[in-house]
């Protein structure tokens, strides 16, 4: 593979190729940064909150089949206390958007919200309901909309790992950024710092090059 | 149907018990004369007199259904109750009473049927007919406060557009506009005239506690009584129910649900569409037994009709339902257990053995879960050939088989080689016996008088199936028994399941070879018809589903859309025993004895 194609444009002091399975050149911030959402995107702890019909979907997710558990997200917590993902699962009526408010103000920073499937998207087909609130985004960020009546739990799961993408982490295995890769280059994610990308340490044949075939072969 | 069952004897007891009110009450009973209506009018003022001789001298004891319907063009509301007879068996008896919808008013029955009670609090909240002599007449579904009552035909909700479905602006234009364009906030939301935010206080909780013992002070003892709320977000409750607890220490004193957090207004939604359009939203009522939802259905609005079901359709929906009686049974013990601590292993199994009916299901109707697949007169479409995903990708290996071959596997040795093993991990395990037996007791006369159903009332020595004792389908021509335990505790409830999975399996071991044999015949009786044309009249039909009795009363006056559409959801109404289930337990016993009701959310608050 050619030096050049992996070349990171941060780095000021290129490790030199015979170098680089073994060598990793890092700024200390930029490294704490890179570590820390690298091990928060791949342990998300999902509330255990269910509240419709996607519910029964979001737990067969986390069964042997659809396996959340390879995105390490497999320990759903009841308390929001200890959560940072609150995956709204099902449609929100007018007297549950209270405690669904409350319990995401309960969660602790940084959090992120998931609306699974289309009641929770925009009403569904209860839009027309008098008890039905149409979309929970009007109370809370949404970071994610599945789609769906309900997701299937593949589509959910993929749409986790969406999740995980979502929160800022560099992630060379997201599934997310080998869809739709995002630029290398400052600011080209919406709302969050420029982007650098990770120090690589290990196989350099596992470049971009490298992961599109890992995607790929998915 | 192939063959009738053997005439017995030709005496009707509904006509029987009909007369003898006629008899006893001249002038206060009444034939209902309109057409396509059966049984008897009530006086209003002799309506609880002539409940209790329905009850103790007729021999119809278990109220089935209790709802009101409101014939706006008559002036009037009627209360519908619907008697069975748990000895006798058979359908049930019809009775109803009138009352005038601007002073709506009728005698409570709760002091008859225990079981009425939610059913009527349901009436007072939805169509806002008062019960004198509820000792507990408060909304139910909706929050105290709210304005109106929704399910009367002239209230209009926020996001109101036509009086019936198919909208003019959708069909055939197809211009429609969205809803929130023209809401004031853009919400779906209405403000009482003179409503101002900062006034504003929800009379919720005070109605809630008030009653629920607290103010006792007891003097000189360090502990006091308290008031614990469960849910609605707790990981026990399965989905968004509430239980308010009074507790004396870790005793429970007084429990009281709270539901209504997943009302979505079904029944309103459901009179504005049309006949079929309801099909697809009966699947979202009960998630985890869609097919059985949809049968219940079809089965109601199909007497209505009065057409003829062939008999492949009949085998397919057996086949359908029992596999979803043993989803359904599946899943409620893996996650009673998950609620004994259990947490997700046993439910793990359980969701193998799920996803292989799923599908199945998936191939056949198109969907995992939400299936849609039966119709009036039939199902939707003839099983397939083969069974199998989607290939995405050359490398990937897709599993598929051919339908027959996986049905047979998973009949004949799937399932009863997972119940086996399922049987022998979990039946005699010691917390388990430990954690459920004598908790949670409901006699039989007691379940009889809650209106308890399916496996709840089974559980308590009432061996009272819908599919013997009001048989429906072709549920006649098989050769199964009614699984019966005798305890009424947890235990009994959660052994009774597994005997009702082997009887299904029995069923559907019988439905194979039958299955097999009907090839190619015809899946779908009548004419296909996206416009259903229902003859003006009543209909309750009954249906065992894999909770209880899941039945539907619909009312149609001609038009295309139902003007009643009420469920007697199984859920709701077994949760009315609950309270007296729980008394006198420890906290951590509640979780077990919700979970061994098996209540889903979606049919509780529908």
């Amino acid at each position: 593979m050619d030096s050049d194609e992996i070349r990171d444009p941060y780095d000021p002091n290129p490790v030199p190729p015979d170098l680089r399975n073994n060598v990793v050149l890092a700024r200390m911030e930029d490294l704490v940064d890179v570590i820390y959402d690298w091990s928060r995107a791949r342990s998300v702890w999902p509330m255990f909150f269910g509240l419709a019909c996607c519910a029964i979907e979001m737990i067969a997710t986390g069964g042997a089949r659809y396996d959340q558990s390879r995105f390490g997200m497999e320990i759903m917590r009841p308390s929001p206390r200890q959560c940072d993902l609150l995956i709204v699962s099902g449609t929100v009526t007018k007297k549950m958007v209270g405690p669904i408010v409350r319990l995401y103000n309960q969660m602790a920073e940084p959090k992120y919200v998931l609306s699974m499937g289309a009641c929770a998207n925009g009403g569904g087909p209860f839009k027309e309901g008098y008890n039905v609130v149409d979309g929970i985004d009007k109370f809370i960020p949404v970071d994610v909309y599945v789609p769906g009546c309900p997701p299937t739990p593949g589509v959910a799961a993929w749409l986790y790992h969406a999740a995980q993408a979502h929160r800022g982490a560099v992630d060379p295995y997201c599934a997310l950024v080998q869809a739709h890769p995002v630029g290398r280059g400052a600011g080209s994610r919406a709302g969050s710092r420029p982007h650098r990308p990770a120090p690589r340490a290990g196989d350099p044949s596992r470049g971009a090059e490298g992961h599109r075939s890992a995607a790929g072969r998915r | 149907m192939t063959e009738t069952p053997p005439a017995v004897e030709k005496v009707d007891p509904i006509a029987e018990a009909i007369d003898a009110l006629l008899e006893k009450y001249p002038g206060a009973v009444s034939h209902d004369n309109r057409q396509g209506y059966e049984g008897v009018v009530v006086e209003a003022s002799k309506l609880v007199e002539v409940a209790t001789t329905i009850r103790d001298e007729l021999g119809f004891d278990y109220l089935a259904n209790a709802c009101a319907v409101d014939y706006l063009d008559d002036g009037y509301f009627e209360m519908v109750y619907n008697a069975a007879s748990i000895q006798a068996g058979g359908p049930p008896l019809s009775f109803k009473a009138r009352t005038a919808r601007d002073e709506a008013e009728l005698p409570s029955l709760v002091g008859v049927w225990p079981g009425a009670d939610f059913q009527e609090r349901e009436a007072w909240d939805l169509m806002g007919i008062r019960f004198q002599g509820h000792p507990n007449l408060r909304r139910i579904l909706m929050w105290e406060g709210f304005e109106g009552h929704p399910l009367r035909k002239d209230w209009k909700e926020p996001f109101y557009e036509e009086e019936a479905k198919p909208f003019s602006s959708r069909w055939p234009d197809g211009h429609q506009i969205r809803s929130e364009q023209k809401n004031p906030y853009g919400m779906n939301v209405q403000y009482p005239p003179g409503f101002a935010f900062e006034a504003y206080e929800s009379e919720a909780d005070p109605a809630t506690y008030a009653g629920m013992g607290v103010t006792v002070q007891q003097e000189g003892l360090k502990t006091g009584r308290m008031i614990v709320n469960m849910g609605p977000h707790h990981p026990s409750t399965h989905g968004v129910f509430r239980m308010v607890l009074t507790l004396d220490g870790e005793t429970i004193v007084e429990l009281q649900p709270v539901m209504g957090y997943l009302h979505r207004n079904h029944e309103k939604i459901g009179e504005r569409n049309t006949y079929l359009q309801n099909m697809p939203y009966t699947d979202r009522l009960d998630y985890i037994t869609s097919m059985a939802n949809n049968l219940a259905y079809a089965i109601a609005v199909e007497k209505l009709m009065g057409v003829e079901v062939p008999e492949r359709a009949e085998l397919i929906r057996v086949l359908m339902a029992e596999l979803t009686r043993f989803v359904n049974h599946t899943w409620a013990i893996g996650f009673l257990l998950n609620d004994l601590g259990a947490f997700y292993t046993p439910a793990l199994y359980v969701m193998n053995e799920r996803e292989l009916i799923l599908d199945f299901f998936e191939a056949t109707a198109g969907s995992r879960m939400m299936c849609n697949y039966m119709r009036f007169g039939g199902v939707f479409a003839d099983l397939p050939e083969r069974i199998g995903g989607v290939v995405h990708d050359d490398h990937e290996r897709m599993r598929s088989y051919e339908t027959m071959a996986f049905l047979e596997e998973l009949i004949f040795e799937r399932m009863p080689r997972f119940l086996d093993q399922f049987t022998d991990l979990l039946v005699q395990n010691e917390i388990v016996l430990t954690r459920t037996q004598g908790v949670g007791i409901l006699p039989p006369d007691k379940a009889i008088a809650y209106s308890a159903a399916g496996p709840v009332l089974r559980a308590s020595g009432v061996p009272y199936d819908l599919r013997r004792a009001d048989p429906y389908s072709i549920y006649n021509e098989f050769d199964f028994d009614v699984a019966v335990r005798y305890n009424g505790d947890v235990y009994d409830r959660f052994l009774v399941r597994f005997d009702e999975m082997r009887e299904s399996i029995r069923i559907l071991q019988q439905v194979y070879p039958r299955l097999v044999a009907t090839e190619g015949q015809p899946i779908f009786g009548g004419k296909r018809a996206y416009q259903v044309r229902v003859p003006p009249g009543e209909s309750y039909g009954r249906h065992e589903n894999p909770k209880g009795e899941l039945s539907f009363y619909v009312v149609s006056n001609g038009t295309p859309n139902p003007w009643r559409y009420h469920i007697r959801s199984t859920s709701f109404i077994n949760l009315t025993g609950l309270s007296e289930m729980c008394r006198g337990h420890k906290v951590a016993d509640v979780v077990a004895i919700l979970g061994s009701i098996d209540i889903i959310l979606g049919e509780v608050d529908r």
